[in-house]
């Protein structure tokens, strides 16, 4: 039996220990690496740390300069940014524990961040310590580690307000047996939220107050972008067990180049302005593109990644508003991708798809 | 000691905060000071009440203003400290740098010194030249088209690049010391220690001196600067010199008196004016050529003049511009930002907080990730909104010359009492005085103001209302930052309105003020901004009501002579976006909008005839064709389209009767079918008059009505009959009484002599013989 996606402090063990024995900076109570390290193991050294984060080196440090000031950590981004990526390497570099989650939906419970009970033991034996059920947050701060919360603006108000004591007090009061459980050093919070849907449930003032807020960006360059595209299907790839496809980074960089021009409603050479769709045509969106394109490439093509076989993901990913995304869709091909003379082939399947 | 050189940094606070201390300590009895010794003259103002820095030296060709440059000073600038320092001391000020004049008339060095800071971040160090940052300042803005001996043309990026100095000192500096970035360095050394060592960075300067390359333009300064220096020396022994680091070592090197006198020889002296006109904090940081600029004079401003708890300070400042725009932001916030601030530049093994510390810090914290808070502390702090002030009696600007010059040139004095002006745009004089009047208006100084009521239909004649009021003066000097004269200035004016335009019209008017101002250098930008505008109009009608007049532009050009060339490619773009759009465009209208709808449809329709172009006019009338075939059509535009295709010939004449059959059938409401002959029909009945294919449509159409339907349908048919002249509608009846159904031969009959006899006159209009 293997797992289908082994934990980061799992599958970066090595990385992690290598770090650990040449660090010799000051670590914050209850830390596993200083904060230049982790620094480090998040963006590469160049050398034997693979990168985990491709991107500005400054938002990483203000995301761990932010945990060394305990005060918690709000990522914020469009989806497909990184944002859960690199919380789970930030917990696993810093407590060596990236398992600590909640994931956040409509129908997170209080619960699910305080503590429930063991009813049997409620009924059996009365409120006691021994009934009490921790929360993953509960057991971070009782271990002084780091805590992660996913989709923090999916979680209802009243419940994420369950967070404010805990993160300005770090204490959680547990009335029912008058006592509390104080959070140990190396506690802290990391949250993760989607810009895009804001205003699911909004962050009440005083919670967003605790958080700092980092701001994931979508790749600065095309070269960045189709390099993560590249790499991150390359990954899938292997762990899905498809057959290598010789040579795709031509499709690569053109799905990269309809995502950005799209995105940023500019085309590359900044000549023309585009409309942009409502779909957020994030990083994770080309790679899925990319890996479906392979996939029927491998199953019902001919092994090549061809047009035609990303022109149809593409179109798919685009218009996610049957109306006002065709139009810009439609614009964006008569406009700009029938100009292109190497780029016939791709009209014409998008024109078909 | 009796003779002293501060090496400074333009526009580094620490470097300013030194200089006074040092002078302090001195005391000199002579200050010099880089900068263009033309405008010795002017230090007096420095200590007045009426000039307020941000300032800039305002230095012109006087009898060609548009060769000019600035030297802007902040009060931050340690060359403004100094000089204000000895103002306020009684000491004597002058500036030794190479002569404006000079580099006027020099024809190896471009009048715009060299913009010598290599990237921008750089120049405050590399920068020792307060001319290169400045000489090109807005670039474009005076360097005014078709000049045709300023063939720098470029603004000052293109001139930094070609003549950058050939080492960059501080990055040299920085690079050694370990950092990549070399304003970071000289922040973390020099600014943040608040007191520079001057003999350090004038032994580091030497070193780096010593393996450079020499720029040539550098080698002449400094020989001048020398010979003023031996000068001086003469008369002062207490002498303070406050120059850009990087020339330093050049003063204190023993060098030939011959040796600088050779270099200076032969150089004529250009007659050149100054004058002190206000600054603003946002072009001294990166306004078009101002490459070699300061990023952040809010911050340096800060640095400046808070002594103690500097990123507090500015972290409150902070909090107060968000809470100003009613983002509530409380002091826990401020704190945890600090906080935030320190741990940063903890990680990152800085000595204090630096600007890159406190702006990240603020954007965790206090802006919680939203960028546009973000910029609107980078707007109102980092880079401020902080205006000069000049004093009233300062001598006049270039603008206000050349404007005085044209004014004489095309005969149009300024008057305080309002008074009509009819111009005939036909003669030159004329068509000089509109353009000077529009370019006018263009920069916000409403001399003239077009009378609306005349604008009817000739092409050539227009009317103005002249009145020239006080205020305009004031107006002059605003717009004087956009440049030197009256048509760079206006160029300038119309490119920044273009680039903040929000809407499509908006664009197309800056379009109509380029024509009619004749302001061909910014014609390109506008026409990129409307290429933009109409890219993010989602709003098809602003599309469609623009092409019209472009159409037209393009097609007859207009009687101003102007180029239009580049319209072409922006109104084919407009009209590939409008063909795209329309099919979406066209579903679910009501009554009115539909009205609208057909209105720009058909003017489309015009402007697509006008370009005459056969790709266009294909896929315009493939748009068409393919909407006009939905169902669900408004009537009103299902009928116009047809018609619009018949008259093309796009669809035969069984097809339209098919058409126009299914549209008035029972099954169709009878408003959607009165709405369909409407938009068929509309645009007057002289067609079916003078088509007959078409009035047998009709005619055979309304014969094949059933009894029963017709009383439904005859109310609708009046309202569209009704709305023809009466003259057409008696034709019309003619028509059809007269019997339609033999037509197939026309009736031609020509009376020869009849029309012979306009001859002779149809031959007098046209100049020449019809026989």
């Amino acid at each position: 039996m293997t797992a289908l996606r082994p934990h980061a402090e799992d599958q970066y063990a090595d990385e992690l220990a290598q770090l650990a024995a040449a660090d010799d900076r000051p670590r914050p109570p209850g830390w596993k690496l200083s904060p230049q390290a982790v620094v480090t193991y998040l963006l590469g050294d160049g050398a034997k740390i693979t990168p985990k984060y491709v991107g500005p080196r400054r938002l990483m440090e203000v995301a761990v300069s932010t945990l060394v000031t305990d005060r918690a950590l709000l990522l914020l981004g469009v989806p497909g940014t990184a944002k859960t990526w690199v919380s789970e390497h930030l917990a696993a570099a810093i407590s060596g524990d990236s398992t600590l989650l909640v994931q956040g939906t409509a129908g997170t419970a209080e619960e699910a961040i305080r503590y429930g009970w063991n009813y049997a033991r409620l009924l059996a034996e009365g409120p006691s310590e021994a009934a009490l059920t921790a929360s993953p947050i509960m057991r971070a701060m009782q271990t002084g580690t780091i805590a992660r919360l996913e989709e923090l603006t999916r979680v209802p108000s009243d419940v994420q307000d369950a967070l404010i004591t805990i993160l300005s007090e770090k204490t959680l009061p547990v009335p029912e047996l008058n006592t509390e459980i104080q959070a140990q050093r190396g506690f802290n919070l990391i949250a993760t939220a989607n810009d895009r849907d804001r205003g699911v449930n909004e962050l009440s003032s005083a919670l967003r107050r605790r958080f700092n807020t980092v701001v994931l960006p979508i790749p600065a360059s095309a070269d960045d972008e189709v390099d993560i595209v590249a790499r991150r299907v390359a990954q899938l790839g292997r762990s899905l067990e498809l057959p290598e496809v010789p040579t795709a980074l031509e499709e690569i960089r053109r799905v990269v180049t309809v995502f950005r021009e799209l995105r940023n409603g500019m085309t590359e050479d900044g000549r023309t302005k585009l409309k942009s769709p409502t779909g957020t045509l994030s990083t994770a969106e080309a790679i899925s593109v990319v890996t479906n394109g392979l996939a029927l490439a491998t199953h019902f093509g001919d092994g090549r990644l061809s047009p035609s076989d990303v022109a149809a993901g593409i179109v798919g990913a685009v218009v996610k508003d049957p109306v006002s995304d065709a139009v810009v869709w439609r614009e964006y091909l008569e406009t700009v991708v029938r100009e292109r003379s190497d780029w016939r082939a791709f009209y014409r399947a998008a024109r078909d798809a | 000691m009796p003779e002293r050189h501060y090496g400074i940094r333009h526009h580094g606070p620490g470097s300013a905060r030194a200089v006074v201390r040092a002078l302090e300590e001195q005391r000199p009895s002579i200050l010099l000071v880089e900068g263009p010794p033309e405008a010795d003259e002017l230090v007096r103002w420095v200590g007045g009440a009426g000039l307020e820095p941000p300032v800039a030296l305002l230095g012109y060709a006087t009898d060609d203003p548009r060769r000019s440059a600035f030297w802007p000073f902040a009060v931050f600038s340690p060359e403004w400290q100094a000089i204000r320092w000895a103002v306020a001391n009684g000491v004597p000020v002058r500036f030794f740098d190479l002569p404006f004049a000079f580099r006027l008339t020099d024809p190896g060095t471009p009048d715009t010194p060299p913009a010598a800071g290599p990237p921008a971040g750089v120049a405050p160090g590399a920068e020792d030249d307060t001319r290169g940052e400045s000489g090109d300042t807005p670039g474009a803005a005076h360097d005014t088209p078709g000049a045709a001996e300023d063939t720098r043309g470029e603004p000052g990026e293109g001139d930094g690049v070609a003549r950058r100095r050939p080492v960059d000192p501080i990055g040299e500096l920085a690079t050694a010391a370990g950092y990549d970035d070399p304003e970071r360095w000289w922040e973390d050394v020099v600014e943040h220690r608040g007191m520079p060592a001057f003999e350090a960075i004038a032994e580091a300067m030497g070193a780096i001196r010593e393996s450079a390359p020499e720029d040539p333009e550098d080698l002449v300064r400094e020989a001048y600067m020398r010979s003023v220096l031996r000068e001086v020396r003469r008369e002062h022994d207490d002498i303070a010199v406050v120059c850009g680091a990087w020339h330093v070592p050049a003063l204190s090197r023993k060098v030939a008196v011959k040796d600088d006198t050779a270099l200076l020889k032969g150089r004529k002296k250009a007659k050149v004016s100054f004058t002190w006109v206000p600054w603003t904090y946002g072009r001294l940081a990166s306004w078009s050529g101002y490459g070699a600029g300061v990023r952040s004079p809010g911050w340096y401003h800060h640095l400046f003049t808070t002594g103690a708890d500097v990123v507090p300070r500015w972290l409150v400042d902070a909090a107060g511009v968000l809470r100003a725009e009613g983002v509530p932001t409380s002091s826990a916030h401020v704190i945890e930002a600090t906080r935030l601030a320190e741990a940063l530049a903890t990680v990152r093994g800085r000595p204090l907080a630096g600007l890159a510390e406190v702006t990240e810090a603020a954007e965790a914290v206090l802006c919680e990730g939203e960028p546009l808070r973000t910029e609107l502390i980078d707007r109102r702090m980092v880079v401020g909104e902080r205006l000069g002030g000049v004093p009233d009696d300062m001598p006049a600007v270039p603008l206000a010359k050349d404007l005085a010059a044209q004014q004489r040139a095309v005969r149009l004095k300024p008057e305080a009492l309002e008074k009509v002006q009819e111009l005939d745009l036909r003669r030159d004089m004329d068509l000089a005085r509109s353009r000077l009047l529009h370019r006018m208006r263009a920069i916000g100084v409403p001399w003239g103001e077009p009378d609306a009521a005349r604008r009817g239909l000739g092409t050539f004649r227009e009317q103005w209302r002249l009145r020239w009021l006080p205020d305009f003066a004031v107006q002059l000097v605003e717009g004087s930052m956009y440049g030197t004269t009256v048509a760079a200035a206006a160029t300038a004016k119309v490119v920044e309105a273009a680039g903040k335009a929000q809407s499509l019209g908006e664009v197309t008017a800056l379009v109509e003020v380029c024509l009619l101002a004749d302001l061909a250098d910014a014609f390109p930008p506008v026409l990129a901004a409307l290429d933009t505008r109409a890219a993010l109009d989602a709003d098809l009608e602003h599309l469609m009501a623009a092409i019209p007049a472009l159409a037209r532009t393009l097609r007859y050009g207009d009687v101003r002579r102007t180029d239009v060339a580049g319209l072409a490619t922006v109104t084919s773009s407009l009209l590939t976006r409008i063909c795209a759009g329309l099919p979406a465009a066209v579903g679910s209208l009501s009554d009115e909008a539909a009205k609208t709808l057909r209105g720009h449809i058909d003017g489309v329709h015009q402007a697509v005839g006008l370009l005459d172009e056969a790709a266009l006019s294909e896929r315009w009338f493939g748009t068409l064709t393919s909407v006009a075939g939905r169902a669900g059509l408004h009537g009103l535009i299902a009928g116009r389209l047809t018609r619009l295709l018949l008259d093309a010939g796009r669809l035969d004449s069984a097809e339209v009767r098919r058409r126009l059959g299914l549209a008035l059938t029972v099954g169709t409401p009878p408003a959607e079918g009165a709405a369909w002959v409407e938009g068929f029909l509309s645009g007057g009945g002289l067609l079916l008059v003078h088509d007959d294919e078409l009035l047998e449509l009709v005619d055979s159409w309304l014969a094949d009505i059933a009894a029963e339907a017709f009383d439904d349908v005859l109310p609708l048919l009046r309202r569209t009959f009704g709305s023809f002249a009466t003259g057409e509608r008696r034709a019309i009846g003619d028509r059809v009484a007269g019997g339609v159904r033999t037509t197939g031969e026309a009736p031609l009959v020509l009376d020869h002599d009849r029309a012979a006899r306009v001859l002779p006159t149809l031959a007098a209009l046209l100049g020449k013989e019809i026989g």
